[in-house]
């Protein structure tokens, strides 16, 4: 346990010692969100039906900040993670750590403490800068909200796990990291509000776990409520990243 | 650290460390019997035995591609032999590697730190693995890295990383420690400060197991050593046996104006005699240099390049490991 601590400890500070993963993972959702929610506003016009139906019956700026809370969680759990874990393989800490008697548990525990810790710190950050800039609204169900961010970022801290096991190198990491970071933001809601999508994107987007991480805090956070399928694929798809994590796990 | 004369380290070595292990009759720090090991189709080490006993400092050496890393990662239960049977304080690295780790300690080849973790970080992370550990600040006094206990790792110099790996393979008091080419990329002072502290690292308890390509290093140091060739272990021996097995005896050399000595070959312990030009080589066993000097000396020629030559731990190698691709 005690190997645990000092190991999430010492990775909180090397995480925080690299700016550009402080950037992508912090800077870089909040700026798109402070643009986005400067150029779709914080108004909603009522009377107009196709509209009400897009944004969710919410103004753009309030259906946005759940959906880049999620994209936080997206950037740490497809990037930051992957890319740490591979170039821990390609330069022989793994084999350092293995070696030394460090146990997976603890190096894989670590990784996801950390995560979980940076996707609270970003979204904290996140909520800070909207609601100053643009006066969006805190959650409307605190429970559900924080449930549904519990499960989301512990799914993308494994699916970051599993990554990070199944990519060999630093290279592959991060470039099948960023495609996928990307894909997510465009089409699973916190690029054009997914009721814009043509077909083929909607069913596109229906497979891409953001999409349902952005569903479950979005109902969560706009007071819609608790979406059942949207938490089951949710757990299901970090149960399945979790399992293959320990299938794929190399040292070297 | 002090440095204490060979034979007094040997002489204080810490009695009953390394008790029988329980349950059985095993009283080597270490055993290998008949390890096989091959990746794909290239054989890594064949059939390779030795046994290492509690407080030795034992070598290994050999060329490159020899199989002297897989050994000592087989050792360690970083991978697993195809066949044979290892024993390390009693344990059994396959299957129990975890209880095995805590034990002992490790210094690999290829292996690395974050770029941004900082030395004393490093030493604390280490010493929380084991409770038995001693405090970062010592050991990195002892391993001369403390002034650079707060630089990140990517920031040191590559006698400095060694160093560090060196003192982290120690932060758990290890009863046995692996060292895989321990000074490569130390300068000359660093390298002999590393020596001294390994012999310290003995005179505590600790069995040493040191891979090395430098012979010098292996016969300052060693008690005994393994030669590696080609994935077979074709010697144990010490420094000293090793030479003897391939060169006993001695050649002194000299240049002397005469065309001639015939009487050489009546010096006691004298072998043989070859000239080219005006210098002479004698090849000879017993107090040889004493003898031929004496000689050339009551005959008036005191020549001013008189000088001994033995066989080094080099010479042997070179013959055992049986190539010029010999490290």
């Amino acid at each position: 346990m005690s190997t645990l601590v000092k190991l999430t400890w010492v990775e909180t500070k090397l995480f925080v010692r690299e700016p550009l993963a402080v950037i992508f993972s912090f800077a870089f959702p909040i700026f798109v969100l402070f643009i986005l929610s400067g150029v779709f506003g914080t108004e909603l016009d009522r009377g107009d039906e196709e509209e009400v139906r897009i944004w969710r019956g919410v103004t753009p700026n309030n259906y946005y900040l759940p959906a880049y809370v999620g994209l936080t969680m997206a950037a740490i759990g497809l990037i930051t993670l992957p890319l740490r874990l591979a170039s821990y393989r390609e330069e022989g800490v793994l084999r350092r750590f293995r070696a030394a008697g460090v146990p997976v548990a603890s190096i894989i525990g670590s990784q996801a403490l950390v995560a979980l810790g940076m996707a609270v710190i970003g979204s904290i950050a996140m909520v800070v800068v909207a609601r100053i800039g643009y006066g969006t609204e805190l959650p409307q169900l605190w429970p559900e909200t924080i449930a549904a961010f519990a499960l989301s970022a512990l799914m993308f801290a494994a699916i970051g796990v599993f990554l990070g096991s199944l990519l060999p190198t630093a290279r592959t990491a991060q470039g099948a990291g960023l495609i996928a970071f990307f894909v997510m933001m465009f089409i699973s809601g916190a690029g054009p509000p997914r009721e814009t999508l043509t077909g083929a994107m909607q069913t596109l987007s229906e497979v891409l776990p953001l999409t349902h991480v952005v569903i479950l805090l979005q109902d969560a956070w706009l007071g819609f409520g608790w979406d059942l399928p949207a938490m089951l694929v949710v757990v299901a798809t970090g149960v399945v990243a979790t399992a293959a994590s320990v299938r794929f796990f190399r040292w070297e | 650290m002090a440095t204490a004369p060979h034979w007094f380290i040997a002489a204080t070595i810490p009695a009953g460390r390394f008790s029988a292990v329980p349950g059985t009759n095993d009283t080597h720090a270490l055993r290998v019997s008949h390890l096989s090991k091959r990746y794909g189709g290239v054989v890594a080490v064949r059939d390779a035995s030795f046994e290492v006993e509690p407080g030795e400092i034992f070598g290994i050496i050999g060329p490159n591609g020899s199989g002297k890393t897989t050994t000592v990662e087989c050792l360690q239960g970083l991978r697993d032999p195809d066949q044979g049977e290892l024993s390390v304080l009693g344990l059994d690295p396959r299957t129990q590697g975890s209880a095995l780790r805590n034990r002992i300690g490790s210094q690999l080849q290829e292996s690395a730190l974050p770029d941004r973790i900082r030395v004393w970080e490093a030493l604390d992370l280490f010493g929380a693995l084991s409770p038995r550990s001693r405090s970062w600040a010592s050991l990195a006094r002892d391993w001369d890295i403390y002034e650079k206990r707060n630089s990140a790792f990517a920031s040191l110099s590559g006698g400095q990383r060694q160093r560090l790996f060196i003192a982290l393979a120690l932060v758990n008091d290890p009863e046995l420690v692996f060292l895989d080419e321990m000074t490569t990329g130390l300068d000359p002072a660093a390298r002999r400060l590393a020596w001294d502290l390994v012999r310290a690292v003995r005179e505590r308890g600790t069995t040493v197991v040191l891979v090395t390509h430098f012979m010098d290093e292996a016969e300052a140091l060693c008690d005994r050593i393994a030669v590696f060739r080609q994935g077979d272990v074709v010697a144990v021996d010490t420094p000293a046996g090793l030479i003897e097995r391939v060169a006993a005896g001695s050649t002194v050399t000299f240049t002397a104006a005469d065309s001639d000595l015939p009487w050489l070959a009546e010096v006691p312990g004298v072998d043989e005699v070859s000239r080219e030009g005006t210098r002479f080589a004698v090849a000879g066993s017993g107090p040889l240099l004493a003898h031929v000097a004496s000689a050339l000396v009551a005959r008036g020629i005191a020549p001013l390049d008189l000088d001994t030559r033995r066989a080094t731990l080099e010479d042997a190698f070179m013959e055992l490991s049986g190539g010029d691709d010999a490290a």
